[in-house]
């Protein structure tokens, strides 16, 4: 997908010949769609997406985020998932032998997970489950927040952008859909991850970005510990 | 509105007490993400008004009984600030903030897309800092661009203006003196691709043929004012973008 720079606001229409509209505007007129966010214009043969330059995140089915524990049931946990709706954890969806009444064991509240988008409904109800390969609670780290419509940006082309930060830092990264990351490592390490996931996020809308973080790897090479895993 | 009074609100060549002519606006600046804890925040200085706003949400919407299932609910709340104006107002809402704060959820309700969030709320707290006449219309221009920058979906941004009657003429954006001692105040609100209104009120006595000066006015100072709005919006990543050498 190009990425081109043309920037919008709600009510802006969108310029296009044959590409189907798909995200991000609506249907204005014959045959006119309009913008319904402050963001870009993303333009491949087929599609026109407008991704916005921030936003809440809204949950899909699949989707893994990182979320995190705010109460305590009988019988569940209400996980927040950095969207307008709280999202619930069954027992029996977690990896644990519980019992019902008892499980403030396994996670606490303020507890963090990585889990899976199980099932949404029409009022945005959201299950989420830890039993698949690779969920899990989050033990220590450290975890930031960016806008859920950068996330694409930090990941990169088939993980190229958070795979070059993690192996230049040499720290551990989970990127969630929702705009949650937990990092893992040597503090300094941390913070100069922290340091390129911070400009990605603010420069998500240029190009050049895949070059300039490498420079700034480069450049900050020096500063990492080199003992870390 | 107040009483009449001896101060000759605009001349024989219409020029007003302020120096403009009949269709002229204010000075306008508007500022985004002044606020580094809301999701979306700008700042207004409209004449000698500066009025702060900050965006909230879409969240879940509490008390659980307020929540509507078909969408989210839209509560705007205006406050002045006890400093806000010459004499000090006591702090707290009074029925004018509730009326204001009525008329400007209505309105921003108008544009939001809040059929996309079930059972949420998005809050919009407008701030009034220093108040100069027209708080009401520059508080939802400036919330408008807040809402815009929390990334929350909107058919149309929202514009707001007033006109009035000031020594029989029809004039654009009062000022606080012909505010009190005018004859017409009208604050309107509109989104500006399609010029539907979204927010009308009047205070004082206009004829019908008066009316529709004044609206015709305020529907062309609208699409100046739309232009302050992107540009508020815009210009952090135009200049990023020429930074970088695109």
């Amino acid at each position: 997908m190009t990425e081109t720079k043309q920037i919008v606001i709600p009510g802006d229409e969108i310029e296009r010949t044959n590409e189907k509209v798909r995200n991000g505007a609506y249907k204005c007129g014959q045959d006119k769609y309009c913008s319904e966010y402050f963001g870009i214009v993303q333009r491949n043969e087929q599609f026109i997406d407008i991704v916005p330059f921030s936003g809440p995140y809204f949950p899909r089915k699949d989707d893994k985020i990182i979320g995190k524990i705010l109460e305590i049931g009988p019988s569940m946990w209400t996980v927040d998932i950095n969207s307008p709706y709280h999202s619930l954890l069954h027992m029996n969806d977690t990896p644990w032998r519980t019992s019902a009444g008892d499980i403030k064991r396994y996670l606490a509240i303020g507890d963090y997970i990585y889990g899976k988008i199980m099932s949404i409904n029409e009022l945005r109800e959201s299950w989420v489950t830890l039993k698949d390969a690779g969920l899990r609670k989050l033990e220590g780290g450290h975890i930031i927040s960016i806008p859920a419509p950068k996330v694409p940006r930090i990941i990169g082309k088939g993980g190229s952008m958070v795979n070059m930060i993690k192996d230049a830092t040499g720290t551990r990264i989970v990127v969630g859909q929702n705009g949650l990351i937990w990092l893992d490592g040597i503090p300094k390490n941390i913070m100069i991850a922290i340091d390129a996931i911070k400009m990605v996020e603010n420069e998500a809308h240029t190009v050049g970005l895949t070059d300039r973080m490498e420079a700034y790897l480069e450049s900050k090479k020096g500063e990492i510990d080199g003992n870390s895993k | 509105m107040g009483t009449a009074s001896d101060i000759k609100l605009i001349d024989e060549n219409n020029i007003r007490l302020d120096g403009r002519g009949p269709d002229e606006l204010r000075p306008i600046k508007i500022e985004t993400n002044v606020l580094n804890r809301a999701d979306g925040s700008s700042f207004i200085e409209w004449g000698g008004n500066k009025i702060m706003v900050a965006v909230y949400g879409p969240r879940e919407a509490y008390p659980k009984h307020n929540q509507d299932i078909n969408k989210a609910i839209v509560k705007a709340r205006y406050n002045m600030a006890a400093f806000s104006v010459d004499e000090r107002k006591r702090p707290g809402p009074d029925r004018r903030s509730v009326e204001i704060s009525k008329v400007v959820s209505e309105a921003l309700e108008a544009a939001i897309m809040v059929e996309l969030f079930p059972r949420a709320q998005i809050d919009v707290f407008i701030e009034v800092l220093q108040a100069d006449a027209g708080t009401r219309i520059a508080g939802l221009t400036a919330a408008s661009v807040a809402v815009a920058s929390a990334g929350i979906p909107m058919r149309d941004m929202v514009v707001g203006c007033t006109a009035g009657k000031v020594g029989n003429k029809i004039v654009l954006d009062l000022s606080k003196e012909e505010d009190n001692f005018g004859q017409a105040d009208l604050p309107m609100g509109i989104l500006p691709k399609s010029d539907r209104i979204v927010l009308m009120q009047m205070d004082g006595d206009l004829s019908v043929e008066e009316f529709e000066q004044a609206t015709s006015m305020i529907m062309k100072a609208t699409k100046r004012i739309a232009q302050i709005q992107r540009e508020a919006l815009t210009k952090k990543y135009e200049i990023q973008q020429k930074e970088q050498g695109e």
